[in-house]
């Protein structure tokens, strides 16, 4: 257990070093909250028909996705371990005494915790004192967010890891794997709040995997769903991250049985 | 005239490098395509729900996006020597072999790579472009259709000035360029809705600092023959697009300030 935590703290670390790109990617975040909170603004001017969010819920939604949006499966794959089954330092990463899927698994979480950290943190405080970015509503709905994020590192880990397991067979079809973060960020609610797609496309986003990454602990923390539903829907999240990590170890194991190390 | 041919030699032998690949290449094409693609679903999404902005309604917004959409995909394939001109030629040192040759220093950058998959873009902003003229009602007389095409092209002509610009910072640092991708990538996103949603101190910034509004909006407002309806003269939607390649001469002479100012690193 402790080698994992030396992978995560070593990762976390390495991350936090990149200060100057994210202090970059932080203005261009701002920069896009506030043009979509514009383009919210103008679309709510433009109608009297009721709407499934308030408008303060959607500039809170916008803030909390510029905030967070390094969680969700950005990567196609771990660029590290695409390197490493490129090169044929795979092989080494074999020889460890630790178990392979596992090591991948907590490495991206640590890159993804300290790029969001370093993000989240100035993106609170900027939003929330200036740009309309509110608190949640009740104790009960923060506790019922911090579950759901829980939920949200785990199940984004488990889909980012079954990535880089699927690039032992698709070296050179990298295509594949880059059409799921596209998928991501359309169904866990990125580009458009999930409440806002027509009627009969919610049951479907509903099931998808996707919306436990963003859309559920957002509309958690305004309270939009009443935190009482915060165990099922964790309990959701849970069963989706189990189902990948299964996927992705069985992937994993085949692969390893047939891999041919690349090179030398 | 030779220089020319030069450049187009250059191309040529990016393009044919990248069919070295070609199930590679076709699959990032597709992957691609998905990825714009899933911007046009956010603008239905919206409209679906709220019915138009600011008495737009989608065709009206889709032929804006259509345009600059198209606009942005020429320039993304054709600027990635810019683009990527910090990391890859000031910090490597690689510049260095570049003005030892003798011929123009833009156009041997300009020319590093034709990156074909972004055009990836364009197989989904031209069927939307398509459909936008199409559903909306509007004669296309020729010197429309003229407007059309020449807006797409003076919008590839300033993007490209903003990813020579990005080249040209390089000059001076090579950390925290990806700052600019609020104008670039940011200026897409902003120029595809019409210009009057947003607020004044954020027009003028888009009318006259960088004119994305001249090869979106205001062209657009000339095709949808609603000008006077905006409060804009009637000669400027045919005259606009002619910002795009005023800005990017504009942006080769910084360019050519910085080189002036370079100093190798030695490495």
């Amino acid at each position: 257990m402790s080698a994992y935590g030396a992978v995560i703290s070593a990762r976390f670390r390495m991350h936090l070093q990149y200060r100057a790109a994210a202090a970059a990617g932080f203005g261009t975040q701002l920069f896009w909250g506030v043009i979509r909170i514009l383009i919210f603004g103008a679309f709510y001017r433009s109608t009297t028909a009721h709407q499934p969010m308030t408008y303060p819920q959607v500039v809170t939604y916008i803030w909390l996705s510029q905030a967070l949006m390094r969680l969700i499966p950005w990567y196609a794959g771990d660029p590290d371990v695409r390197a490493a089954i490129r090169t044929g330092a795979v092989a080494y990463e074999l020889l460890r005494p630790v178990d392979l899927y596992w090591t991948w698994f907590v490495r991206i979480i640590g890159a993804s915790l300290a790029e969001t950290a370093l993000r989240a943190i100035p993106m609170f405080l900027v939003a929330g004192l200036f740009l309309g970015l509110q608190a949640p509503p009740s104790w009960a709905s923060a506790g019922a967010w911090g579950l759901a994020m829980i939920g949200v590192v785990l199940l984004a880990g488990a889909m980012v890891t079954l990535l880089s397991v699927t690039m032992m067979w698709t070296i050179s079809g990298e295509g594949v794997t880059y059409i799921v973060p596209t998928l991501a960020i359309v169904f866990s609610g990125l580009i458009v709040p999930l409440p806002f797609f027509p009627d009969w496309a919610q049951p479907i986003l509903n099931v998808l995997p996707f919306r436990g990454m963003l859309d559920i602990p957002f509309r958690l923390y305004m309270g939009h769903i009443p935190s009482g539903q915060a165990l099922p829907l964790f309990a959701q999240q849970m069963a989706w991250a189990v189902a990948l990590i299964v996927i992705g170890r069985l992937l994993l194991a085949r692969g390893t049985r047939r891999l041919v190390v690349q090179g030398g | 005239m030779d220089s020319l041919r030069l450049y187009f030699r250059y191309l040529g032998v990016s393009v044919r490098s990248q069919m070295q690949y070609r199930g590679s290449f076709i699959l990032l094409s597709i992957a691609h395509l998905f990825a714009t693609g899933a911007d046009f679903v956010g603008l239905w999404v919206l409209f679906h729900r709220f019915g138009s902005i600011k008495g737009w309604s989608l065709p009206e917004v889709a032929l804006l996006y259509g345009m600059v959409s198209s606009a942005f995909a020429f320039a993304d394939a054709t600027s990635r020597g810019f683009a990527m001109f910090g990391e890859t030629m000031v910090r490597t040192g690689e510049f260095d072999r570049i003005l030892l040759r003798p011929c123009s220093v833009a156009l041997q950058i300009a020319g590093q790579e034709l990156t074909l998959r972004r055009v990836g873009r364009l197989s989904q902003s031209i069927p939307v472009l398509l459909w936008a003229a199409w559903s909306l009602h509007v004669v296309w007389s020729p010197a429309k259709a003229a407007l059309a095409l020449m807006t797409i092209l003076g919008g590839a002509c300033l993007f490209n000035g903003l990813f020579v610009l990005r080249g040209t910072l390089a000059f001076w640092t090579v950390e925290s360029l990806e700052i600019m991708n609020t104008v670039t990538y940011g200026g897409v996103e902003a120029s595809e809705y019409p210009l009057v949603i947003y607020p004044a101190w954020f027009r003028r910034f888009f009318t006259f600092v960088i004119p994305l509004a001249c090869i979106g909006y205001f062209p657009a407002l000339g095709i949808l023959e609603r000008t006077s309806a905006a409060g804009v003269p009637s000669f400027l939607p045919w005259v606009a697009p002619l910002a795009g390649p005023a800005f990017l001469c504009l942006t080769l002479q910084v360019w050519k300030l910085g080189v002036r100012h370079y100093q190798s690193t030695g490495s």
